[in-house]
């Protein structure tokens, strides 16, 4: 018996105890249940998502009222904010700070272990018919990593000298020696705290994938495997293959602030350019990390709340694969300008470009699948519709700067700012809201009151796109990102109700989700009782208890069809879950794969 | 509010074809905007639950899938085929220097060395200028860009113009300029707590006044 075989009995043997038998410690701190995992990760990530959304409105007050004394700025310490009569005015170091870490706090403590964290766990076990991870304790180690790691992000704002102020992307040399930004330790923290997260993730990945690779039930062939499933399994995989660049960069910076090594220091003889290749090279595989899983989340709810199957499963498969692929070798868009051989650009930008035709394929699909559908305008449903049109806008955006003469001019302006808020907030928080609420009945018994989820998506989708919609318009009049006072350019000083508007509709956004926030806690103790497939879904998560039980399935699950069969005229109902005997006799093709399910339908 | 997708006025040779490929990418995507979101829009409308409705048992099409994967990938290689030509003019192929400077940038701000009387940099005649840079026009200015200390990036929005400035390397950059006039040098890369100060200006005489400039300055800055 193989290792993994082994560790697999012992999972499933674990997975056999009763709750009652554990110890509260071993049940909601130390926990290996995959489902308490999951809910681990949600409520950190939703935590750093407020901290992040709190970062986003300082900045957006110093730029809508440049120089104007903030509101509560008292409160904070003067390596902040400065002290004046009228009240206190934010420091251009404290604004390079809160830059760097609104960027860093959401990409990595928000957003992807939403997405990875949350969904991953919650998702993959449920939905290929097994007990628990391939490694529940090395999953409980993913989480556990990630909390210190998000305490020392956190920390290095207390520190001497601020929290790191070099970007969310740590360009060297700036970042590579406290002299440049007078950030020794917060920097240092920035960098150790991602490392740590790093190893978190990628411990996180190999379990997903073994899971996915050793565990499915029988009949869950990979062609019988639900979408969000599939991106999930995708993205480990650019997990796996990404993060240990970066971890690798990480550390080589980290010696370059703090033992004078000289890997991305000129002066000594390294090379600045060498950090952007290996952060890119990491980095614009994490762009996909942070999207492939949110788009197998709109794939799943368009589906079910459509009634009708994803329109071409095989060609969305492909698609997530052929992203996968391509996105290894774009990375240098993000390096047009940077001073690369110039050649080495056309090359970048034919990829980039190849890059949206999978996107293409994606979006058309779902704009099929709702096409002649019976849609169930609910919210989740909403949050998923919301995703496909935000990502339309956020996908041709991106055409602009994938064309290497027009970045030229749209480079580090407020346009790629537009952009990257219209892939990560329009398009994977949405999908995010989708998710949250159509899986909340199954991970805490409860439903979500829809009339406030309702008033949630009204203000969120109108306030979101009054905050993001006008940054387009910025960057095409030149305002550059990052940048503490804007007025300093006298060209760009016209621009300042713009940035008051957009401002001012920050802080209602950031208001709005209070609703959001308000109802998921009200609805994980009062909210309805939710039955084992209030959505009337076709997948295996939906039948079992909510919240399924530890060890998820009394019995091994078989599958017999593919997860999408809404409306089909083979049953009665206008779902088929995949577990149900078909009621015709078995024709050659639903006829269950052998019980040992291996790679081989790959 | 200016709410307009429409690029500021641009004064350089290469800068119309950047704001032409621009536009053409702005129809492009905007007609696909327009049809996208409206197919959604009149779905979700037409296709609402109502009692009765059922919905069509449709796997999908290979037809409708060649379809929409070529149309895209011809648009989008169309569009790489013209950014090529425009990228190649400005980025790979230098013409030659109608003036040649080095302009060094270090934290906070843009240093300009030109050649002095003598036509040629690196001689004890070079002459500089902080935060300012002078040309003629409808001369190709040819740019030594350095750095000598972190990353900035040299932008010249009027001229479409933006390189990184990266310490240890040379970088040439070049533009003409086609009309006299003050315009803005920024700073496009975060480079540190005064980043945002590090601005400056670009003017652009006539051939003849920017001789009478520049022997002014070398006159001026004699040791």
């Amino acid at each position: 018996m193989s290792t993994i075989e082994q560790e697999m009995v012992h999972a499933a043997e674990g997975g056999h105890h009763d709750d009652h038998e554990l110890p509260f410690i071993r049940k909601y701190i130390f926990a290996t249940d995959h489902k308490m995992i999951a809910k681990q990760f949600l409520f950190v990530s939703l935590f750093f998502l407020v901290i992040g959304g709190l970062l986003a409105m300082m900045m957006r007050w110093q730029l809508g009222y440049p120089g104007e004394p903030m509101p509560g700025g008292m409160m904070l310490p003067d390596a902040m904010m400065a002290p004046t009569p009228d009240g206190a005015i934010m420091l251009p170091e404290f604004y390079n700070s809160l830059v760097t870490m609104h960027g860093t706090i959401m990409i990595f403590f928000a957003i992807m272990p939403l997405l990875v964290g949350l969904f991953g766990n919650l998702l993959i076990p449920l939905q290929i018919g097994a007990e628990d991870m391939a490694f529940p304790r090395l999953n409980m180690i993913s989480f556990w990593l990630a909390v210190p790691a998000g305490i020392l992000m956190l920390a290095s704002f207390a520190v001497e000298g601020g929290a790191a102020g070099s970007g969310w992307t740590s360009y060297a040399p700036l970042s590579a020696s406290g002299e440049w930004t007078g950030v020794y330790l917060g920097q240092q923290l920035w960098l150790a705290s991602l490392t740590i997260l790093g190893f978190s993730s990628l411990v996180g990945a190999v379990n997903y994938i073994t899971t996915v690779i050793n565990m499915r039930a029988p009949g869950m062939t990979w062609f019988r495997m639900p979408l969000p499933t599939w991106a999930l399994f995708v993205t480990a995989i650019l997990i796996l293959l990404a993060i240990p660049v970066l971890a690798g960069a990480l550390i080589m910076l980290l010696f370059d602030q703090t033992i004078g090594t000289g890997f991305f220091r000129p002066e000594v003889g390294g090379e600045p350019l060498l950090w952007q290749h290996l952060f890119w090279f990491f980095g614009h595989p994490e762009v996909y990390i942070l999207i492939l899983p949110a788009m197998g989340i709109a794939s799943e709810v368009l589906s079910n709340r459509a009634r009708k199957p994803i329109f071409g499963y095989h060609s969305m498969v492909m698609a997530i694969i052929g992203i996968g692929f391509l996105g290894w070798i774009v990375w240098g868009h993000h390096m047009f300008m940077s001073g690369m051989n110039p050649l080495l650009g056309t090359s970048f930008m034919i990829s980039t470009m190849a890059i949206a035709v999978p996107s293409a394929i994606k979006t058309f699909n779902w704009l099929a699948t709702i096409w002649k559908g019976d849609l169930h305008l609910d919210s989740p449903m909403l949050y998923a519709l919301a995703f496909v049109s935000m990502f339309i806008i956020g996908g041709l955006s991106g055409i602009f700067m994938a064309s290497s003469p027009v970045d030229i001019y749209i480079h580090d302006t407020y346009f790629i700012v537009a952009h990257i808020h219209y892939v990560l907030f329009g398009g994977s928080l949405f999908a995010i809201f989708a998710g949250i609420t159509f899986w909340f009945p199954k991970m805490f018994g409860r439903m979500m009151n829809e009339t406030l989820n309702k008033v949630h998506f009204g203000l969120t989708i109108v306030l979101y796109n009054m905050v993001f919609w006008p940054m387009h318009n910025l960057g095409v009049q030149g305002m550059m990102r990052r940048i503490y006072d804007f007025t300093q350019y006298e060209y760009l000083a016209p621009l300042q109700p713009m940035n008051q508007f957009i401002s001012i509709s920050v802080f209602l956004l950031v208001a709005a989700q209070s609703v959001y926030a308000f109802n998921f806690f009200w609805s994980i103790f009062r909210g309805e009782k939710a039955s084992n497939n209030p959505w009337d879904s076709n997948t295996l998560e939906w039948t079992v208890p909510s919240p399924p039980p530890h060890g998820n399935f009394p019995e091994m699950p078989v599958v017999y069809r593919g997860p999408y069969e809404y409306s089909s005229p083979e049953s009665e109902t206008d779902f088929y879950p995949q577990t149900k005997p078909p009621s015709k006799p078995p024709v050659q093709e639903l006829i269950p794969e052998p019980v040992t399910p291996t790679p081989e339908g790959f | 509010m200016n709410w307009s997708w429409m690029l500021p006025p641009s004064f350089s040779t290469v800068s119309g074809d950047i704001d032409g490929i621009y536009m053409v990418i702005l129809w492009i995507t905007g007609i696909i905007f327009f049809i996208t979101e409206a197919l959604l829009f009149y779905f979700i409308f037409k296709y609402r639950h109502k009692e009765g409705r059922k919905a069509a048992y449709d796997h999908g099409s290979t037809k409708m899938e060649i379809a929409w994967t070529m149309v895209p990938l011809v648009i989008v290689l169309w569009i790489s085929v013209v950014s090529k030509g425009v990228w190649d003019t400005v980025k790979v192929d230098v013409p030659p220097a109608g003036l040649e400077i080095i302009v060094t940038g270090k934290q906070f701000e843009w240093t300009v060395t030109y050649p002095g009387p003598d036509g040629a940099l690196g001689t004890s005649d070079d002459f500089e200028t902080l935060n300012e840079l002078h040309a003629p026009e409808d001369e190709a200015v040819v740019i030594t860009l350095r750095s000598e200390d972190v990353l900035h990036s040299f932008f010249l929005p009027e001229m479409r113009i933006k390189q990184d400035a990266v310490p240890g390397r040379d970088i040439t950059v070049w533009f003409e300029a086609i009309q006299p006039g003050d315009y803005t040098i920024g700073c496009a890369e975060l480079c540190g707590i005064g980043h945002t100060t590090m601005g400056g200006t670009l003017t652009v005489y006539t051939a003849a006044d920017f001789q009478a400039w520049s022997s002014s300055q070398a006159q001026q800055q004699q040791p």
